[in-house]
């Protein structure tokens, strides 16, 4: 017999009974759906932890200004001001682990140029802290110390501003105005895309922070050397723990905090946020692969109950074919053929429900769909041994038939 | 002459039934030439089937030898009796065992799928088969949608279509209707005239008359080896 006549017999057999086929195949399409729903999970997790570090840059802590306590009630962050230029010098020298602290302070307002006017975000920012997001200048040049110590009216602009104010145009060289201060836009910063939480990080202006305290965002808070946060940038990813744990030492001496009183900052480590977070889908993927390990081995269960059922519903028919001149092999073939058949077709019903399943996933989760054509042949693969596996028991089974006893068969 | 087609000599199988020995049949000497048409009688249980199991390699005998077509046939394995029976023999049923949801060509098709023939052959062969049975008409006629004597045609278009040189057909005409049966015996007949060796197991002495030697088994012996009545 041709392959193409076996996968012909057992097609028609499983056309001849279409609700036994569906409801036998539904193990196996739970578990394929589970499969490719544990790969996307994975794998849209670790993307979007990529896109985190690469949003934020690597080895990132970053440093905020802390809470108040008075008569028992605490503040949210940021309600003292309590961290300075000079915190950030200190930590970027003193301690070894940290490769960039770069101070910074953040507001919002008008950008205007002629007519055209756009609301963004703006950063008052040291030439520090670009390197410490592993933030680049695309076009231009970047802001240099000298910028910084003349306070100079000059900017940096995100790409979205790039389009949305200048029109396409190019940007360099014009000037803006920013709360009426004129500005000279010296670069266009890279894209960096969306945060994973959705808000566009090429809609901002940079401008020294000097500047920006001075001219644009000064106001009664943040005042004289203090500001808004001081992003480190640990010198590795192996030495962010050290540096968090040094920074804090650091920060409270030269706060003066006496041991057992609160910190009047926080430190945020954004990779081990990361990583907390990560071993939650760790857990979900695990508990899917339990469920995909679970319906592929009663899904097989099923398969090969039903082709016990269907050889012994058959044993006039394999005699004949016996009679006729079938081999055991050839019955053998058939009978896995069918079975392999039954199982890939829960195998590709799992796979359309599983891609559904992760888009639907992904969309909740907020993570890209991460579709990766490998799960696919994973899980097909799966469905093809199950198949192969607990077909072949029923199959040799029916190979095994005795031709006379077989065409007796009531 | 070359040699006979079927010779066996002591030939016997025995059953083991709940520690009872049961002899269906035992010392079966007998010799067919080629071409001939045999017909084999005797009462129920009298060993006819298993005969004829034994003569179409369907089974192995427990005692004696079996020379079918030249060459020793009682010591083979399965996939050789399986080869044998694709290539040389062709089975006609009393309950005609057609495959219920397969069209008549298909079923026609069966054994030459097991001899790994390509599409068009086997078309073309069933295709010939069918009209040797005066079916050319039925080819895409399901099983249901045939008569009792259309269904015994189709499965002997079966059992023809490899080209055998043995026919063996059990009781074929048991499930019909006396003409339609003589219709079966009369298509037989034309077969032998063709050069198919027949040997046909039957109760009526009517459907014996087709033939020209019966063979008359009683309680697993050949009893007597005579012309028809
Ligand atoms: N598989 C078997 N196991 C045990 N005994 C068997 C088996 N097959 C046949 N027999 C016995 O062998 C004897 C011959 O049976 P066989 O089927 O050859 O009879 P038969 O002549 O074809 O009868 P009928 O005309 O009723 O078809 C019977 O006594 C039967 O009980
Ligand atoms: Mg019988």
């Amino acid at each position: 017999m041709t392959a193409l006549d076996s996968l012909l017999a057992a097609l028609g057999s499983l056309r001849a009974n279409p609700l036994r086929t569906a409801l036998t195949t539904l193990g196996i399409v739970i578990g394929v759906a589970a499969v490719i729903a544990m790969v996307a999970v994975g794998s849209g997790a670790e993307r979007r932890m990529d896109q985190v570090i690469q949003s934020l840059g690597s080895n990132i802590l970053i440093v905020l200004n802390g809470t108040s306590v008075s008569g028992g009630v605490r503040g949210g962050a940021g309600s003292v001001i309590s961290l300075t230029e000079d915190d950030a010098r200190a930590l970027e020298e003193e301690v070894d682990a940290i490769a960039v602290a770069a101070p910074s302070i953040r507001g919002a307002g008008q950008l205007i140029l002629g007519n055209a006017n756009w609301y963004s975000t703006i950063y008052g920012v040291t030439p520090g802290y670009l390197r410490a997001r592993d933030w680049v200048v695309a076009r231009g040049r970047a802001m240099t110390a000298a910028d910084e110590r003349g306070a100079a009216k000059v900017a940096l602009v995100g790409t979205t501003l790039v389009e949305r104010l200048f029109a396409g145009g190019d940007p360099i060289g014009r000037s803006i105005r920013i709360k009426r201060v004129p500005f000279t836009v010296i670069g266009v910063l890279g894209k960096k895309g969306q945060t994973p939480f959705g808000s566009d990080q090429d809609d901002v202006v940079f401008l020294p922070l000097s500047t920006a305290k001075k001219r644009v965002l000064g106001g009664a808070r943040v005042r004289g050397r203090h500001v808004g946060a001081i992003t480190i940038k640990a010198a590795s990813a192996a030495e962010i723990a050290a540096a968090e744990r040094q920074a804090t030492e650091l920060l409270r001496l030269r706060h003066r905090i006496q041991p057992g009183q609160p910190d009047d900052f926080f430190v945020r480590n954004v990779a081990q946020m990361l990583e907390a977070r990560a071993e939650s889908e760790r857990t979900m993927a695990f508990l899917l692969a339990a469920v995909a390990a679970v319906s592929l081995v009663v899904g097989g269960i099923g398969i090969m109950n039903i082709m016990l059922v269907s050889v012994t519903e058959r044993t006039r028919e394999i005699g004949l074919r016996m009679a006729v001149g079938a081999r055991g092999l050839d019955i053998l073939i058939q009978f896995v053929t069918e079975s392999v058949m039954l199982s890939l077709l829960g195998g590709l019903v799992g796979v359309a429900l599983g891609i559904g399943a992760s888009m639907l996933a992904a969309e909740a989760a907020g993570w890209p769909l991460v579709f990766s054509p490998w799960s696919v042949g994973l899980a097909i693969g799966f469905s093809a041994f199950v198949g192969v596996f607990f077909g072949y028991y029923p199959a040799l089974k029916a190979s095994r038939l005795d031709p006379i006893e077989a065409l007796r068969y009531e | 002459m070359s040699a006979p087609l079927i010779e066996t000599r002591g030939l016997g199988r025995d059953y083991q039934v709940g520690g009872h020995l049961v002899r269906a049949l035992a010392g079966l000497d007998v010799r067919i030439e080629r071409g001939e048409f045999v017909a084999v009688m005797g009462p129920s249980g009298s060993g006819k089937s298993t005969c004829m199991h034994l003569l179409g390699c369907l089974d192995t005998p427990t005692a004696g030898s079996y020379r079918f077509d030249d060459s020793d046939v009682s010591r083979l394995r399965r996939d050789a009796l399986a080869d044998t029976r694709n290539r040389k023999i062709g089975f006609v049923f009393q309950s005609f065992n057609l495959l219920a949801r397969a069209t008549a060509r298909h079923n026609v098709e069966l054994p030459l799928m097991y001899a790994a023939l390509g599409r068009a052959e086997r078309r073309a062969k069933a295709s010939a088969a069918l009209a040797a049975v005066g079916l050319d008409d039925r080819a895409h006629h399901m099983p249901t949608q045939l008569s009792g004597g259309q269904m015994q045609r189709v499965g002997i278009a079966r059992a023809i279509v490899n080209d055998p040189l043995l026919l063996l057909a059990d009781e074929p005409t048991g499930a019909l209707d006396s003409r339609t049966g003589a219709g079966i015996m009369a298509l037989f007949q034309d077969l032998n005239v063709r050069g198919i060796t027949i040997v046909v197991v039957t109760h009526e002495a009517g459907v014996a008359r087709f033939a020209r030697r019966v063979l008359r088994f009683r309680d697993g012996r050949l009893v007597a080896d005579e012309p028809p009545p």
